[in-house]
């Protein structure tokens, strides 16, 4: 005879999951909304999307460090708040920039902001747990809500991008899978604090490094599908491609911030068990994304495949912190992607002002490099702003990036890899030449066609984004003090 | 006003912003105004300055970023306050002189925010503020020498900046290293130098860090053999890119040597002597002969430029009172000279739209005022007694002797040398008959390039003739420096080398 489970609803503690909660009741306001009147204007949904942010905001903001709840699957500890924060910023910058002057065909669908809610809520479960299954969940609803939103932009390669994301994601989801159950036999838990204690008094065991190799190959091939790192990166260009620029800044940014905190807690066990071969994997991976994806970068003659190449560098830079595995390194993590993102998502933004439905510059490319000729004397302030989002993606001081980079640089130098903090350094000069490529043809070279393309697209919503990413590039100076010591404490706060 | 050091720094980057306000056709009567204001707040700091103190003065300090120890922190001491004050009055020359008529706003802006980065680097005490500005300084001027340049230009600029980035990022991890072994001695995270200069370091750390400062400074000097950027910069850059190029952005390397590497690193420093030297001789000796071999005066002057570095470089390693002060002297002397050299080569190619010596000739009968201005501007390049040029390279070398008297009597070649290339250059261009019918006809210098010029040539005699007022205050924060750098030295050789070189100053 079974018992029946009797739990009452304080030790659910189901505050933990309101955050999520609020993004789908929001998403599900939409549809209704869209089956009561169809005729409603994308402004709308727009601005109901950034007031279910604000909402699920303020939800996050309350939520108390350190605490479980609903049967312990949920883990709202510090890393899981600023993520979730990072996750909320990073989507209210996004969203406006469906506010074009001119029509799209994914906005003229309701399911659109829908789905980007779902999305939303997806990401959220994956930083809030370290249950295996219910992180795969949220990997797979925020995935597959992505895929859509991608296939939405009506174009012959939108459609190739996201069949191409889709199918690479399944892979590692396949792979994700695999691993898991891999851990689950080794430990017989998928609760990542269980494992850990599991797997810490079974090191010793002979043959189960293999066992435990393997586990660990599989969940590192699976996030480095999810992080584009090398050698799973292949994806990464052709889907930012397809994509529209908006969500190509966007899938440069908030995935990776929730594959970041997943990863951070399953290698960071793994560094922290003393297997040491996980560490130099990551680093041996870290380097090889950086450099390569530099280097591909340098031969790119379209500008949002440059930024695609850069992206992965970048996260081969912020993957070499997660490697030292020091509460500074996960600081600089965090830090990195909380500059990043607005400096990314700005520049992104220049390039959706400058979306055209007709290519006319370049049979094969919507935004090949000479499009931006001359842009210093068709749209000067656009110019100086583009030119310091490359700067900053550069790591030229006082600009955001650079801040970025030392932090992760420091945090190199302080766990003893100073052999790092260079081949980091060298990486930035490198990475400085495609950012100078674009600087010299707005800045240094004549226009080449007639010259309104390049801001066909423009209208107030954007410009506030823009000015927005803008003054957080320029003034990070002045907001990094504060930064830090948040996410430090935060961090610190949890153990990491 | 004890936060002059903000003001310096400041007022030109908000004149830029407010420049994009001010009309094309005003811009540059803007431009020079504040310009003139900004080198008159820098000889106000002169005279506030006291000049007994070998200290650090007008000292400010505001902690920016405590949990990483950046702090904004200023100050001024003898060895950089002149390199200040030369930095704004060659912005201004430059700017008075300047010739460009196409974006004449764009370029005042750009100036102007050149200016704060410069003056930042001068006077920045915190190493990630000092980065700061080294880094940002590299912006404007690559869109200088970019957007007015010669044919060659994005190269030019492109290979300008990537250079001297490449290298400064290296110091970066320098800099990140020296922080963290300050924060493993103390517990404190800090940038600020003058915490730094407290770290007594090991000697094989101080061998890789000031291998890794090296890089940074060597490739903005720029030592042989990281000196090839600097003839297609100077080759492609418009007359006032060059100018402030040779005059002030060559000079934070060196300067980055006096105020980093000696300091912190004296036992590297001391043990490094032998091979800066060698290389130092080398870049004066090859680039000497290469300037020799040019056909484009321009070229010439930018080798000789680099061979005057070389110089410089020497006196930063002799170790002791003469060589660095003279150094520092010679940093201004090269500035002063060097600017005011091609700004005239900048005239003659306004007017001809060359800069091929062979298409000149006896243009001293036809411009003599050019003539005589390009004749004492020679003369204090080759470092003939009482102009600027003989103070600095006789004390370098003074101090040098004491060091290796051989070494500097190879140095002391470039003194021949450079006579000889730069007497060929005068004698193809301004004597001999007009051959060139195009010569014929050209006027001499108006009143704007007459009155850009002639201070510079009232400096160039009258520090030459009477150098004391910048040389003592220098000499009194050289001597501080040194005795600092004999107390904080852990190996004997070093003490010995610094001791000698202290006992020996005394006899001036």
């Amino acid at each position: 005879m079974l018992q029946p489970i009797n739990v009452s609803l304080e030790s659910l503690n189901l505050i933990t999951l309101a955050p999520m909660l609020i993004a789908i009741a929001g998403g599900l306001i939409i549809l209704v909304l869209d089956l009561v009147n169809d005729k409603l204007h994308k402004s709308l949904y727009v601005m109901l999307t950034l007031l279910m942010l604000v909402i699920d905001f303020g939800a996050v903001l309350g939520l108390n460090v350190n605490e479980r709840g609903f049967f312990d699957v949920m883990l709202i500890d510090g890393i899981s708040i600023i993520s979730q924060l990072m996750i909320i910023v990073g989507s209210m910058i996004f969203i406006p920039l469906a506010l074009t002057s001119k029509r799209f065909h994914e906005y003229s669908y309701p399911e659109f902001f829908a789905l980007f809610l779902f999305m939303i809520a997806g990401f959220q479960f994956m930083v809030t747990s370290d249950n295996l299954i219910l992180i795969f969940v949220g990997i797979e609803t925020a995935s597959l809500a992505l895929y859509t939103l991608i296939a939405l932009h009506n174009r012959a390669n939108s459609y190739e991008a996201a069949v191409k994301y889709f199918t690479m994601g399944a892979l590692a989801a396949a792979f994700y899978a695999m691993g898991s159950a891999v851990i689950y036999g080794l430990t017989g838990s998928i609760e990542l604090y269980k494992v850990a204690e599991v797997l810490a008094v079974r090191l010793n065991e002979t043959g189960i490094m293999i066992s435990i190799f393997g586990a660990s190959v599989l969940l590192l091939a699976a996030f480095a599908f999810k992080l584009s790192l090398f050698p799973f990166h292949t994806w990464a260009p052709d889907v930012y491609e397809g994509a529209s620029a908006p969500l190509a800044g966007y899938m440069s940014v908030v995935p990776k911030i929730a594959a970041f905190v997943v990863s951070i807690r399953i290698f960071g066990m793994y560094i922290d068990l003393g297997i040491e071969w996980v560490r130099i994997v990551i680093l041996v991976m870290a380097v090889l994304t950086m450099t390569l994806a530099n280097i591909m970068a340098l031969v790119q003659e379209d500008v949002k495949r440059m930024l695609a190449y850069s992206s992965i560098s970048h996260a081969g830079f912020i993957m070499a912190a997660l490697a030292l595995d020091t509460t500074e390194g996960t600081t600089a993590i965090f830090l990195y992607y909380a500059l990043f993102m607005f400096t990314n998502l700005g520049a992104f933004a220049m390039l959706w002002i400058s979306r055209h439905k007709v290519r006319r510059f370049s049979a094969r490319y919507d935004n090949p490099y000479e499009k931006f000729a001359g842009l210093i004397n068709i749209m000067p302030i656009g110019a100086v702003i583009m030119g310091l989002f490359m700067l900053s993606l550069a790591g030229v001081p006082p600009f955001s990036v650079f801040w970025g980079k030392i932090y992760v640089m420091q945090a190199a130098v302080n766990s003893g890899y100073v052999w790092l903090a260079i081949v980091m350094g060298l990486n930035s000069a490198i990475a400085a030449y495609y950012y100078l490529k674009l600087i010299v043809f707005m800045f240094l070279k004549e226009p080449v066609k007639s010259v309104d393309t390049v801001y066909y697209n423009l209208s107030k919503p954007l410009m506030a984004v823009i000015g927005l990413a803008t003054i957080a590039t320029i003034g990070s100076i002045f907001y990094i003090q504060p930064l830090i010591s948040y996410l430090y404490y935060m961090i610190s706060a949890s153990g990491y | 006003m004890d936060n002059i050091l903000s003001v310096l720094v400041f007022f030109p980057a908000i004149a830029g912003l407010l420049g994009f306000v001010v009309d094309k056709e005003s811009a540059r009567a803007y431009g020079i105004t504040v310009a003139a204001i900004e080198f008159l707040l820098s000889l106000w700091l002169w005279f506030s300055f006291d000049t007994a103190n070998a200290g650090m003065q007008f000292v400010e300090l505001i902690p920016l970023i405590p949990d990483f120890g950046v702090t904004y922190y200023l100050g001024v001491d003898g060895i950089s306050l002149f390199i200040i004050i030369m930095a704004t009055l060659m912005t201004l020359i430059g700017m008075m002189s300047m010739s460009i008529t196409e974006n004449v706003k764009n370029m005042i802006v750009t100036l102007l925010f050149l200016e704060m980065t410069m003056v930042g680097v001068f006077v920045a005490l915190d190493a990630i503020i000092f980065y700061l500005f080294w880094e940002l300084s590299l912006v404007p001027m690559l869109y200088i020498i970019g957007a007015w340049g010669g044919p060659l230009r994005v190269y030019a600029s492109i290979k300008f900046f990537l250079y001297t980035f490449t290298g400064s990022l290296i110091m970066l991890v320098g800099m990140l290293f020296v922080a963290y072994v300050y924060h493993n001695l103390t517990g404190v995270w800090s940038f600020a130098i003058t915490d730094w200069y407290a770290l007594v370091l090991p000697v094989n750390y101080q061998l890789w860090l000031f291998a890794a400062f090296f890089l940074g400074f060597a490739i903005k000097v720029p030592m042989f053999p990281f000196h090839t950027w600097l003839p297609y910069a100077h080759g492609q850059a418009p007359t006032i890119g060059s100018v402030i190029l040779a005059a002030v952005l060559l000079k934070m390397g060196t300067y980055g040597f006096v105020r980093f590497s000696l300091p912190m690193f004296p036992d590297a420093s001391v043990m490094m002597i032998t091979p800066i030297a060698v290389l130092s001789i080398i870049m004066v000796i090859y680039t000497a002969m290469v300037a020799y071999a040019q056909k484009d005066m321009k070229q010439v002057i930018a080798y000789s430029s680099v061979s005057h570095m070389g110089i410089i470089m020497l006196g930063i390693f002799a170790m002791n009172a003469e060589g660095i002060g003279g150094s520092v002297f010679q940093m201004l002397s090269h500035g002063i000279v060097s600017g005011a050299l091609f700004m005239l080569v900048g005239v003659i190619y306004d007017r001809r739209h060359t800069k091929m010596m062979d298409e000149f000739g006896g243009l001293a009968s036809v411009m003599p005022k050019y003539a005589v201005i390009f004749g004492i501007m020679l003369m204090a390049a080759v470092g003939l007694p009482l102009t600027i040029g003989f103070v600095g390279e006789f004390l370098v070398l003074l101090g040098f002797y004491q060091v290796s008297p051989i070494m500097t009597v190879l140095a002391g070649t470039s003194i021949i040398i450079g006579a000889i290339y730069m007497l060929a250059v005068y004698k193809k261009s301004f004597f001999g008959p007009v051959t060139n019918e195009a010569n014929k006809t050209l006027k001499d210098l108006d009143a704007k390039e007459t009155w850009s010029l002639i201070p510079l040539v009232l400096i160039v005699v009258w520090l030459g003739v009477y150098p004391k007022p910048v040389l003592a205050p220098i000499d009194h924060s050289v001597k501080a420096m040194l005795t600092f750098m004999d107390e904080k030295a852990i190996t004997h050789g070093a003490k010995d080398m610094i001791k000698e070189a202290k006992s020996t100053k005394e006899v001036k």
